[in-house]
Formats: structure tokens, C-alpha cells, sequence
């Protein structure tokens, strides 16, 4: 269109430009979707009369919403969800802090070729494993248990903040780290004077979005035995106790919720 | 500026004396909370299992490697399952988070009062609460199979969809709207002409990007019973088959990888 003059448009109906301006590509591209959506409906086997038979039970789980058990399993929930926050707490601190000099070694603008490349591979390796991967292998090394859940969301933590941090530094302002430079600093001075300022605000407010991160997935470790309140969790599904079950998802809710106002707050304070 | 008196001469400071001090007992009591956490995962622990860790990780690995190959060929229907959970997950996610996400952003939504609240009540909810919970839960009303998992992801994406679509819906440029609203146009026209088109690579990011996450999700669902690859790791952890689950994780790894490297060019080509 940018190439017709105006002239030649006049009189003729103004139409909605399309997304894809290709008119090939856009064709091939929306007769390619219809065709794997019809070859995925034809695939799924869906079993409507167990389906209809459900949504009775789905009825009731929705009602259980309004009158959730905390009670009648109360040690149980208390103790699965003070696991899930311990492990939460203390895999965000290990994690956070090994993921810094992680992440300056990921920063091409500060760390030499081998180092970075080794800190890279961390960070790829970290980020494309599953945390419920990660646990399942844990738990068969490890043993059942928190500490197998702790490990894995350490290692997950690392692979998230090293990467986001790294990409920080890259992008950070160089002129005030070479003022640092220049007035002798020695390594270590450098970067607590000239980068750790730049970078700190992002860092506290990452650091507290992944501790965020952390307990929504310590709700689920507990499913292959790392731990956490989702063992509890399993546990009445399993035996269709639906207000325990609703119990236990509104706290998680709750503790979300809460964690996520906190965060805000506090990276509308240091930002 | 804190500066120090020391013989007459004065010495920069980064902070002052109050300030160090509240530090010190900040530092003491994150300390206190990490060292009573680790307490509590310690207490829960089987150090045993743990010393005895290397030997243990040491075997697996000799069990595991070299992966069984011939194994693959019976992966190739999993595979097509977990795609499928994935991309009709996110479509129908999609589907439902566009009007919720018009409901939420501040600007377009009917009534802030009444609307807005239960809007976000939907996103914080389907957000904070992980896939496969939403799975276990959805396999304890509509049964196990593909179906279920499909339902669970696109639960799941609706919060996050929304979120990241109300955000974009509320950073619109005020100016295009109001003049689609000068020439005259009902509401649903000031919407298609006015806030869509400014929307629509937001929303095409949207979509790529949590098809991506939907991917990784989906590879695990099948742990808990809801169809996809995580369905043969499962029966292969079960009979402690570590050849097959060593390839699965291959498997897994590669879908990972190749799903990224698709959403990331896509992106590209639209941003």
C-alpha cells in the first residue's frame, strides 16, 4: 500500500489492511491451521458420557468453594504448607544467591569468553529441564522430601535470575562503570560501585516476582514426593474430599495473592 | 553525604551509622529465617539417603545411558497428544481470555466497580493455581485422557493471557480512539478500529509465548494421568525403565528447545 500515491487510491473503498500482508503466506498459513485442527479434533478421544457424568462432581467441587473444610484436616494442610513455604524461603535465598555471580558471568560486557560460555550453559540447561522434571530426578536421588524439592527449586531459580540479571548488566549504561574504572577501583570495587547500582532495583523486584514463582511451584513438587503442600493437595483429590481440596486452593490463592502485593509494593518502592 | 571525621580529615561513606545498623539486623534476621528453614528441612531429611547421593546418581546414570532408541518409535503418538494439548489449550484459552481481558483493562471495561473485581478475581485465580493441579482436579470430574489436559492448560493460560492482554489494552494510545469515536462509530466499531488493530501484535506475541510455555507444561501433564508424553515417563519411572525414560527426557528436551525456537522467531517476525 505504501507504495500506491495517494492519487491512485481515490474512489476506490478504503479495506482493513491484514495482519499478514503476504497474501500467500496468509493463505498457506491459515489452510495449514484448519487442517491440524481438524487432525487434532480427529485425535482426541473424548468420552462424552463420562463427561456429562463428571460435571455433576465438577458441580460439587464448585460448591465446596463456598463452604471449604480447613478444619477437619487442619494438621495436615498446616504442615504441608509451612514445608512448602520453608522450602520456598530457603530455595529463594541459596538460589538467589548463587545466581548472582552466575549471572555477572553471563554478562558478555563483564566476564571473559570461557566463563561466560560456562555460565550460559548453566543457564540453558537450568531453564530447559522442567522443574517437575528436576524433582522427580531429585526425589529418586535424594530420597523423599523436602530437601529434594528445596534442590530443585534452587536450581530452577538460578536458571530464571541468571539469565534476567545477565541480560541487565548487558544492557546497563557503561559510562558510569568506566568512571569507576578510572578512578582505580579493583575488580571487586567495580562492580559494587559501578554496576551493582544500576542493576539492584531489577534484581530486588526479579528476586522477589521468582520467590512469587517459588511457592506457586512448591504447591506442586509435593505431587512426585519432593515435598510441599501438594502431596496434601493429591491426597483429596485422590479421595474426592472436595472442601479440603477447596480449603487447601483458596490458601494458595491467598498466599499468591498476598505475595503478589507485597512484590508490587516493594518494586514500586526501590524502582 | 555520610562522610566520616577521622584526624581532621574527612572520609566518604556509603552509608551512615543508622543506616549500617538497620542493614546489620536486616542481614541477622533474614539469617535467623534462612538458618530455621533449613532447620525444618534438615529435621525432615534422611541424611543417610543424602551421603549416600553420588553412589545412588551414579548408578541411575549407568542404568540410563545408552537411552533405549528402538523405544521411539512408540513415542510418536504421545508426541502428536502433547502437541495437541498445547495448541488447542492455547487456542481456547485465547478465546476466553480476550473478553476477560477487555473486562479488566481499565479503560474499556463497563463498570469498574462490579466488573473489574470479578474480572481480576478470574485472572489471580486460574493464574496462581499451576496445570497440573488443574489437572488432577479435572481428572477427578471429567476422567483421564487428552481432554482433560487440554482443559487444564487453557484454565491455566486464561490468567495469564488476560493479564498480559489487559496490560496491553490499558498502554493504547488514546489518540487513534478518539478519533474513530469523532468519526461516529458505535462502541463495537471504536473497538475493532480503534483498540484492535493497536492490540493485535500483543496479542499474536501473547499467544506464541504461551504456546511455548504450554509446551513445556504439557510434556509433564501426563504424570498425573491427563494425556501426552509425561504418560510413557510416568509407566517408564514406574517399572524403573531408566533407558526409555533417558530418551523421553532427550524427547522432552527437543520439543523444549524447538518450541522456543519457534515462538522466538515468530515473535520476531512480528515485533
Amino acid at each position: 500500500m505504501s507504495h500506491r500515491e495517494l492519487d491512485d487510491m481515490l474512489g476506490t473503498k478504503w479495506r482493513k489492511p491484514h495482519f499478514v500482508t503476504n497474501p500467500a503466506l496468509r493463505l498457506s498459513l491459515i489452510v495449514g491451521f484448519i487442517a491440524y485442527l481438524i487432525a487434532a479434533f480427529m485425535t482426541i478421544e473424548v468420552d462424552w458420557g463420562r463427561v456429562y457424568e463428571g460435571l455433576d462432581r465438577g458441580w460439587q467441587f464448585v460448591l465446596a468453594f463456598t463452604k471449604p473444610d480447613f478444619v477437619s484436616r487442619a494438621s495436615d494442610i498446616w504442615e504441608g504448607l509451612l514445608e512448602s513455604i520453608v522450602m520456598t524461603v530457603a530455595a529463594s535465598v541459596v538460589g538467589i544467591l548463587i545466581s548472582i555471580p552466575i549471572g555477572l558471568g553471563a554478562a558478555r560486557n563483564i566476564a571473559p569468553l570461557p566463563v561466560y560460555v560456562i555460565c550460559r550453559g548453566i543457564v540453558a540447561i537450568s531453564r530447559a529441564l522442567q522443574e517437575i522434571i528436576v524433582a522427580i530426578l531429585l526425589v529418586a536421588i535424594f530420597g523423599f522430601g523436602p530437601l529434594a524439592g528445596f534442590l530443585t527449586l534452587s536450581f530452577a531459580t538460578i536458571g530464571f535470575l541468571s539469565k534476567l540479571l545477565a541480560e541487565d548488566i548487558e544492557s546497563m549504561d557503561k559510562v558510569q562503570a568506566e568512571a569507576i574504572k578510572a578512578s582505580g577501583a579493583k575488580w571487586m570495587q567495580w562492580i559494587n560501585y559501578g554496576v551493582q547500582p544500576q542493576v539492584m532495583p531489577r534484581l530486588v523486584g526479579l528476586s522477589i516476582y521468582r520467590v512469587d514463582i517459588n511457592f506457586r511451584e512448591s504447591a506442586i513438587l509435593g505431587l512426585v514426593g519432593a515435598g510441599g503442600i501438594g502431596a496434601t493437595l493429591n491426597t483429596a483429590f485422590d479421595r474426592y474430599e472436595y472442601d479440603t481440596a477447596a480449603a487447601i486452593l483458596i490458601l494458595i490463592i491467598g498466599i499468591v495473592m498476598a505475595l503478589e502485593y507485597l512484590s508490587g509494593v516493594i518494586r514500586a518502592r526501590v524502582q | 553525604m555520610p562522610v566520616l571525621e577521622k584526624d581532621g580529615a574527612q572520609i566518604w561513606r556509603r552509608h551512615t551509622l543508622r543506616e549500617k545498623l538497620v542493614r546489620w539486623f536486616g542481614w541477622l534476621l533474614g539469617l535467623l529465617v534462612f538458618a530455621i528453614c533449613w532447620q525444618i528441612i534438615s529435621q525432615s531429611t534422611t541424611w543417610f539417603f543424602v551421603w549416600d547421593a553420588p553412589r545412588i546418581a551414579n548408578d541411575i546414570w549407568t542404568r540410563a545411558t545408552p537411552p533405549r532408541w528402538e523405544y521411539i518409535t512408540q513415542l510418536g503418538r504421545p508426541i502428536w497428544d502433547t502437541l495437541n494439548i498445547a495448541t488447542l489449550g492455547t487456542i481456547i484459552a485465547l478465546f476466553l481470555a480476550v473478553p476477560v481481558a477487555f473486562l479488566a483493562a481499565r479503560n474499556t471495561t463497563p463498570s469498574a466497580l462490579f466488573i473489574r473485581p470479578v474480572a481480576l478475581l478470574i485472572i489471580v485465580s486460574t493464574r496462581s493455581i499451576n496445570s497440573l493441579i488443574w489437572a488432577l482436579l479435572l481428572i477427578a470430574i471429567i476422567g483421564p485422557g487428552v481432554f482433560a489436559g487440554v482443559i487444564a492448560i487453557a484454565i491455566r493460560s486464561i490468567g495469564f493471557c488476560a493479564k498480559l492482554l489487559y496490560e496491553a489494552i490499558e498502554e493504547i494510545d488514546h489518540a487513534q480512539v478518539e478519533a474513530i469515536t469523532a468519526t461516529g462509530a458505535s462502541r463495537w466499531q471504536v473497538m475493532a478500529y480503534g483498540i484492535v488493530p493497536q492490540i493485535m501484535p500483543a496479542f499474536a506475541g501473547v499467544a506464541v509465548f504461551r504456546w511455548d510455555i504450554n509446551i513445556r507444561e504439557s510434556t509433564v501433564l501426563g504424570l498425573v494421568g491427563a494425556g501426552g508424553i509425561g504418560l510413557q515417563l510416568s509407566s517408564s519411572l514406574n517399572v524403573l525403565a531408566w533407558p526409555q525414560v533417558s530418551l523421553i527426557l532427550l524427547v522432552i528436551l527437543a520439543a523444549v528447545v524447538l518450541s522456543e525456537w519457534v515462538s522466538a522467531k515468530v515473535r520476531g517476525a512480528i515485533i
